[in-house]
């Protein structure tokens, strides 16, 4: 087993009103020096099978069609090794 | 876009020859000609884009502006009107001191790529132009068009659509309490999402859009400009779609209602401590339209720093700052020694705000970035002196052959079995069931002023709640009808938004339309557009509902196929008193059933035609404006004088349409007798225009039969309200179970 991590983005020229509210927040409970906050959304993906190219296009399709809005959204792809998982 | 060194205005007076890229920025040759004429130089990179997105069609009208003059040539004189055409929004006076704003707008291209967001970010417009006007805004309408109910794409346009209303409104908390959902394969690559709002105000407090006053400070507050939407006014909203060039889709704006509900407050707190000289809202075209049209509508010129406008991103090109269509921002022109409190009011509601510039009592509008002069223009020339095109109209030559392809002499149904069965097929079309899953994802009462709300034939809002005044407003349109034939089209549809808000019991007053077209390059098209205005502005004369503001959408259509022509109006109409209003529900059993108006065969692009047959061809319905008139005073006094405990308008699906839904409503069924002279056919799905059904008390029965006899309104008793089935005697019968699944299970199933 692989874990496939999936990271959505909204793109950078569009407003994230959450990660602004977040940041309006930070200075309010004392935390300082945080100019932006930009918040996504990260996918863990747990693949059946071996995580070669076939398998990564697999996930860079439905990560392009179902995981983000593309319209707004970008996303990165990246294979993140388990912890205990024999290779 | 930014070049080095800056492109100033000096430096584009020094250097002729730059090639600019004005043919990208949606421009034609002839138009950018123009804009060298008129500065006497090349523009600069700055003038440009603001040239470009407000000479496109979406902002200056340039298509349509000569055919919709009609409207204000022949606006009917009435007293109601205290702020018509060319503001951000038109006010009607609603008597007893209040008066009321209200404004329909498209959002179709946007609603399109991005369903929920575009479709929010329609709803945050047009509230923005409500409060621009000074008016508290109380509710929102959305009439919307999509493709086919069946087909996948619909699936993914209209949920993320219906969503993004919803949550925009109801995170604003304004209820939602009219519109219209229609499919039709016409759609399919070209949605229509109209938005409409109302807003309330005293007398005193009507807002023009001007800078005057040399001096006044500029003020920009709401969001941060930063990189979203650029360009979407000239090239998104003024292009058609072209699967070939994907490239072509810029970013999308998204939304924040909170923010908005801060602008809100905001504004509305300034202009009650009268701080406000002059205020727009900034939409499409941004600080662009905003700063060209504050001050071309003013008495001077204005001066703007751009260095001084927040940024989200810090890497903005100032022609990228002036295109910027973030959302939530509004701009205000306000005296120097009243700046103070408005920023005081900014920062108590959390909204950044910022002196950009001032007016200036020269005639031009000039903005400097970097120590720099990049724009030097005649504001006027950018927000008014636009192109103004005669585009080329004609009859499309298939015109005659659809007209003649009469929709009368289709095949019937035989036997009762066979009535019966069609009658169900139609009330279970996707256009004619019940719109409740989509409705239900609004919130309908928010702000508790809400008195009627879909499915009723208007909305109706509590204005006063001493007096009980209240105001109604219904939108329709119908693109199959007005297909057939444009200019009656348009009326049928006024004529029908102005029954449905007769229906409900409130006072027809003032139109706003919202035009949905294609391409106007097209010379059918162009027809299609401008016997539609004429036929509205020659019904708005006729109804003396004058047209206070509206929209226009052009483009509508992907690759050569355009959209039906959609002329979708909306009519606001005033109630003295909302608890005589008139519900569509039946209310009791016994009580009589009235078919008010003429029923003849009239089947051109009606909902059974188009159900059974897939059919589109004849002629719509005919009009009568003086017989809708007349059947509005009936339904108006009877329901002043509590002569009807229920009406419904009779307009698509015909009577047996109206008769269904009055019965699901109210859990009661009907008794029908087919009259004298009619077959049941005809009776039941027949779409003649000018009838309402009414449910009359027995004891009220005499008096309203004689009211309409005295003033010669046809009114024939075609039955009761009684049982659990609708029963068309001698013919069939439905009970109400079936009748309800049929009606309300096929939205669900198509698309929840």
């Amino acid at each position: 087993m692989a874990r496939v991590v999936v990271d959505v983005m909204l793109k950078p020229e569009i407003l994230d009103p959450q990660g602004q509210a977040v940041q309006r927040a930070l200075p309010r409970l004392g935390f300082t020096g945080i100019s932006d906050v930009r918040q996504g959304k990260r996918f863990e993906l747990e693949v059946e099978g071996p995580v070669d190219e076939a398998a990564l296009a697999r996930i860079h399709d439905l990560a392009e069609s179902f995981l983000a809005n593309t319209v707004i959204e970008d996303f990165t792809v990246k294979v993140e090794e388990v912890a205990g998982a024999a290779e | 876009m930014s070049r080095t060194p800056l492109d100033t205005v000096d430096n584009a007076a020094a250097t002729p020859d730059v090639e600019l890229p004005w043919a990208e920025l949606g421009l034609k040759k002839d138009e950018y000609e123009r804009v060298v004429e008129i500065l006497g130089r090349r523009p600069t990179g700055a003038e440009l884009a603001m040239y470009s997105v407000m000479w496109s069609e979406h902002c200056s009208y340039k298509s349509s502006k000569v055919h919709l003059r009609q409207f204000g040539e022949k606006a009917p004189q009435s007293d109601a009107m205290l702020v018509g055409i060319g503001e951000n929004a038109g006010v009607v006076d609603v008597g007893q001191g209040y008066a009321v704003t209200f404004k329909v707008e498209s959002h179709n291209h946007p609603s399109y790529v991005e369903p929920y967001q575009g479709a929010a970010t329609g709803v945050g417009g047009i509230v923005r132009d409500i409060i621009a006007m000074g008016a508290r805004p109380v509710a929102v309408v959305d009439p919307l068009r999509f493709g086919a109910a069946d087909h996948p794409d619909t699936k993914r346009v209209l949920p993320g659509v219906v969503a993004g209303i919803g949550g925009y409104g109801n995170c604003l908390g304004l209820p939602n309490i009219g519109g219209e959902v229609v499919f039709d394969a016409c759609y399919q690559g070209n949605p229509l999402v109209n938005a409409g709002a109302i807003g309330v105000m005293r007398h005193e407090d009507i807002h023009l859009a001007k800078a005057s006053g040399a001096g006044n400070k500029v003020i920009l507050y709401g969001a941060r400009t930063g990189g979203d939407g650029i360009g979407g006014a000239s090239i998104l909203a003024s292009e058609t779609f072209d699967d070939a060039k994907p490239s072509k889709r810029p970013a999308v704006q998204v939304g924040d209602p909170f923010q908005e509900k801060l602008l809100i407050e905001c504004t509305l707190e300034a202009f009650q401590e009268k701080l406000v000289v002059g205020i727009q809202d900034l939409g499409a075209a941004g600080l662009s339209c905003a700063t060209s049209e504050l001050a071309s509508n003013g008495s001077g010129g204005m001066r703007v720093t751009l260095d001084d406008v927040p940024l989200r991103d810090s890497t903005l090109s100032p022609e990228e700052i002036l295109m910027s269509e973030s959302q939530e921002r509004m701009c205000a022109v306000v005296e120097p020694e009243k700046v103070d409190r408005f920023l005081e009011i900014c920062e108590k509601w959390d909204v950044i705000a910022t002196v950009i510039g001032e007016v200036t009592d020269g005639d031009r509008l000039e903005i400097f970035w970097h120590g720099g002069k990049i724009v030097d223009v005649d504001p006027r020339t950018v927000a008014h002196d636009g192109p103004v095109y005669e585009r080329p109209y004609a009859r499309p030559d298939w015109q005659d052959a659809l007209q003649a392809d009469d929709a009368n002499k289709l095949p019937r149904p035989a036997t009762a079995e066979e009535l019966r069965e069609q009658v169900l097929k139609l009330v279970a079309s996707p256009n004619q069931a019940s719109k409740k899953w989509i409705t239900s994802q609004y919130d309908h009462f928010v702000q508790g002023n809400t008195v009627l709300a879909q499915p009723e034939d208007s909305g109706m809002i509590r204005v006063d709640e001493e007096t009980g005044l209240g105001v109604a407003i219904a939108t329709d349109g119908n693109g199959r009808y007005a297909k057939l034939d444009p200019y009656t089209g348009a009326q049928l549809a006024l004529a029908e938004a102005y029954r449905n808000v007769a229906t409900t019991g409130a006072k027809p007053l003032a139109v706003s339309d919202c035009l949905n077209f294609g391409s106007p390059e097209d010379p059918a098209v162009m027809w299609q557009f401008a016997e539609a205005v004429r036929g509205l502005a020659d019904g708005c004369l006729q109804l003396g509902t004058p047209v206070t503001g509206g929209n226009v959408s052009l483009y509508n259509q992907t690759g050569e196929a355009a959209i039906h022509p959609t002329p979708v109006v909306a009519v606001l109409g005033v109630i003295d008193d909302v608890a005589r209003r008139t519900p569509v529900a039946f209310q009791e059993e016994g009580q009589l059933l009235y078919l008010l108006g003429d029923t003849s065969e009239e089947f051109g692009g009606s909902a059974w035609s188009q159900v059974v047959h897939d059919h589109l061809g004849g002629l719509p319905p005919k009009v009568d404006l003086e017989r809708e008139r007349l059947l509005a005073e009936i339904l108006i006094s009877a329901s002043r004088d509590g002569m009807i405990d229920s009406a419904h308008d009779l307009s698509d699906g015909g009577l047996i349409q109206a008769v269904v839904e009055s019965a699901l409503l109210g859990e009661k069924g009907a008794r029908l007798i087919v009259p004298d002279g009619l077959d049941a056919f005809t009776f039941l799905l027949s779409e003649s225009a000018g009838r309402a059904l009414v449910a009359v008390p027995r004891s009220e029965e005499l008096r309203f039969t004689d009211m309409c006899g005295a003033r010669g309104l046809p009114a024939t008793r075609i039955g009761v309200v009684d049982g659990d089935s609708v029963d068309i005697q001698g013919e069939f019968t439905l009970s109400l179970a079936e009748l309800r699944e049929a009606h309300e299970n096929t939205i669900p199933a198509l698309l929840a």
